[in-house]
């Protein structure tokens, strides 16, 4: 699947487009290669940076895992989900139970 | 140290508002992020994995205890209560937001700081020996030539677009703490027979992709030359410097290209030009700029102790810890200074198991309240990712060191395998390929455990997470590279490097390991320096006189 993230323009904060905005946390982010409701990644990222929304979105593969959540397939990605592994208590708060371990 | 006067303040301060109404255009959608993103980093804001982040330039890394309190006071208001220090004596915030970096650069300005030619293809800040105005081994205090070259280098209009950026370093002794010759222009101010002081200018050094050592193109410019020499490399290269191709536009590549000699010949061609137009700054402004950098009045020896009498006076008091407490620090962390009865005390930002750089408001404030009690209000920012305390009565340290101990600060172990250069990597950097920070942590970590940073000595290990070598990986006596391989992270182990007097460029052992693997590595190749090292020799010694194959050996078998 592919998703799309980006970092808010007036905070740097890194987001993730949930389908009708941007989300703190990459298990809100929905596929956006499917563009099956008429509009496709490209016409995403064009309209949200127009509107000042987010800096620089792009669009990143991604799966669903077993668990049912978002998993960006690289390591930089899956860096910028949580944030840095060695100040854990800066994460970004998520209720996934399995931690940073699919992170690294 | 150096005060601006009214032009520094009004440029700074003109800075500040240019940027605030930059910021406001991009935020009110006037300035799209491709026509803002060159004007953000000439003001040293960049876009990084996380969140915005801010670096700060500390020129020649002085600073006073007013400044690095403003530091903190940033960290906290703006940022979430901590900073980074950087290998190129700066400090930089990870977490800035952009609505709130113009008032940060506000408040930098309040205290005599800005951010200015953090980024771009200009001229970086300028770093300097850490020991400036200190060291006994000093031919004279380097800063004051630093600072006229940052005075002319700030916003000078014909190097604010150069193929590339382009950084200079300034050091006055034989012994080399500052990476001298890994930077675009290395100076060692000399003296020469007759007691002149001028300039040796090694020219096209450094680190990145494709590292290089600086060679000696000029062994002596007087000094009242020295901006001028200095314009005629940068025309030369500014001339000639390849814009075509990114990662060959640094000035080594074309003093490679070129050839020392030829590279000499056409700077001297252009020198010879700039003598007769007369650029070179009146005397006057020199003068006037060493003033701020008088020493302080030392009080008289009798007045302190010397290291054996601290010794005799620690050892009665057990809350000192001589063996391995107060006196490992004094005997690891203290470096000798130019008058009797002081010594330079390095503050460890390396913790065993901490990030390397990093400090919390609270400690930069434990440290300006130090530096103003203790060190004359000076303090540095060491290229090693330390903090520095430069001048130190030796009868104070038991006082100084107590503070520190409480604060989490008087790890003793400058210059040993705990005392690791790391960039902030893949955790921080959006340019990194794998973590740098954990491995530091792991090896100081295993190293401390084992009870083997003592026994092992000095050992200088470097680790980047990117060909970008913010890490200085190429110039460890143990390198470390970080590369992304099928996306995952590989480190690639190199040996025999130095940013010493002694400088080398380190060579890679062969195929790289995982996380858990090259930290094995370091210690196999510790076992093996262990095993084969010569009496005082130190690892980078045993290493050359023994060559990489018993490394190589003990490696891959």
């Amino acid at each position: 699947m592919k998703i799309l993230t980006g970092n808010d323009l007036r905070s740097g904060a890194v987001v993730w487009w949930n389908g009708s905005g941007w989300s703190l946390f990459v298990d809100d982010a929905v596929d956006a290669g499917d563009a099956s409701n008429g509009e496709g990644a490209e016409e995403i990222l064009a309209r949200e940076e127009a509107a000042r929304r987010v800096n620089v979105p792009y669009a990143i593969d991604a799966a669903i895992d077993a668990g049912g959540h978002v998993r960006p397939a690289h390591i930089k990605d899956r860096v910028r989900a949580l944030g840095p592994t060695v100040r854990r208590d800066l994460a970004v708060p998520t209720a996934d139970k399995t931690g940073w371990d699919w992170v690294i | 140290m150096y005060q601006y006067d009214s032009y520094d303040q009004a440029m700074v301060d003109a800075r500040v508002e240019e940027f605030r109404d930059q910021a406001r255009r991009r935020m009110e959608g006037r300035l799209s992020e491709d026509q803002f993103k060159p004007l953000r980093l000439m003001n040293g804001l960049y876009l990084q994995l996380h969140a915005y982040m801010l670096r700060v330039a500390i020129p020649y890394g002085t600073l006073n205890a007013r400044q690095m309190e403003a530091l903190a006071d940033i960290a906290e208001k703006y940022d979430r209560g901590y900073g980074h220090f950087t290998t190129r004596q700066n400090i930089q915030y990870n977490w800035i937001k952009l609505e709130d970096a113009a008032d940060a650069l506000a408040d930098l300005a309040k205290v005599e700081m800005h951010a200015i030619q953090t980024s771009g293809n200009c001229i970086r800040n300028i770093s300097a020996d850490h020991f400036a105005g200190a060291a006994a081994d000093e031919v004279t205090d380097p800063r004051p030539y630093a600072e006229l070259l940052r005075q002319w280098s700030s916003f000078h209009p014909e190097f604010t677009y150069l193929p590339r950026k382009f950084k200079f370093c300034v050091i006055a002794s034989a012994k080399d703490r500052a990476a001298m010759r890994l930077h675009d222009i290395g100076i060692r101010i000399v003296q020469n027979a007759a007691g002149e002081t001028g300039a040796q200018f090694y020219v096209g050094g450094g680190m990145g992709r494709t590292p290089m050592i600086a060679p000696l193109v000029r062994d002596f410019v007087p000094i009242d030359q020295l901006i001028t020499y200095a314009e005629a490399c940068l025309r030369v290269y500014n001339r000639y410097g390849r814009r075509d191709n990114k990662f060959k536009a640094r000035i080594k590549i074309l003093v490679h290209e070129l050839g020392a000699a030829e590279c000499t010949r056409q700077v001297e061609e252009e020198f010879a030009h700039l003598l007769s137009v007369g650029v070179e700054p009146p005397r006057e402004e020199l003068a006037r700029i060493a003033e701020y950098f008088a020493p302080p009045t030392f009080r008289h020896p009798s007045e302190s102790w010397d290291l054996e009498q601290l010794q005799n006076k620690a050892a009665g008091d057990p809350s000192l810890r001589w063996d391995d407490g107060f006196g490992l620090w004094v005997r690891r962390n203290t470096h000798p200074h130019r008058t009797q009865g002081y010594v330079s005390a390095v503050i460890s930002l390396k913790p065993v198991g901490g990030i390397p750089g990093d400090a919390t408001a609270d400690q930069m404030r434990i440290v300006a309240k130090l530096a103003r009690e203790y060190s004359f209000d000076e303090l540095r920012v060491m290229h090693t990712q330390n903090l520095l305390l430069p001048h130190v009565r030796i009868a104070d340290l038991p006082v100084i060191w107590a503070a520190l101990d409480a604060a989490g600060l008087a790890a003793p172990n400058m210059d040993t395998i705990e005392d690791i250069i790391a960039c902030p990597g893949l955790d921080y950097c959006s340019l990194a390929n794998a973590r740098s920070i954990p491995l530091a942590q792991r090896i100081s970590e295993r190293f401390a455990q084992t009870g083997r940073t003592e026994v092992v000595g000095e050992l200088k290990l470097k680790i980047s997470g990117c060909i970008n070598a913010c890490g200085h990986h190429h110039a460890g006596h143990i390198g470390i590279l970080g590369v992304d391989r099928k996306g995952t992270e590989n480190y690639q182990l190199s040996l025999g490097g130095s940013e010493a007097e002694d400088v080398s460029l380190a060579k890679i052992t062969g195929p790289g390991f995982d996380e858990d693997g090259v930290i094995a590595a370091v210690e196999t190749v510790t076992d093996v320096y262990l095993d084969a090292r010569a009496d005082g020799e130190r690892f980078i010694d045993t290493y050359r006189r023994i060559g990489m194959e018993p490394f190589k050996e003990a490696l891959y078998g």
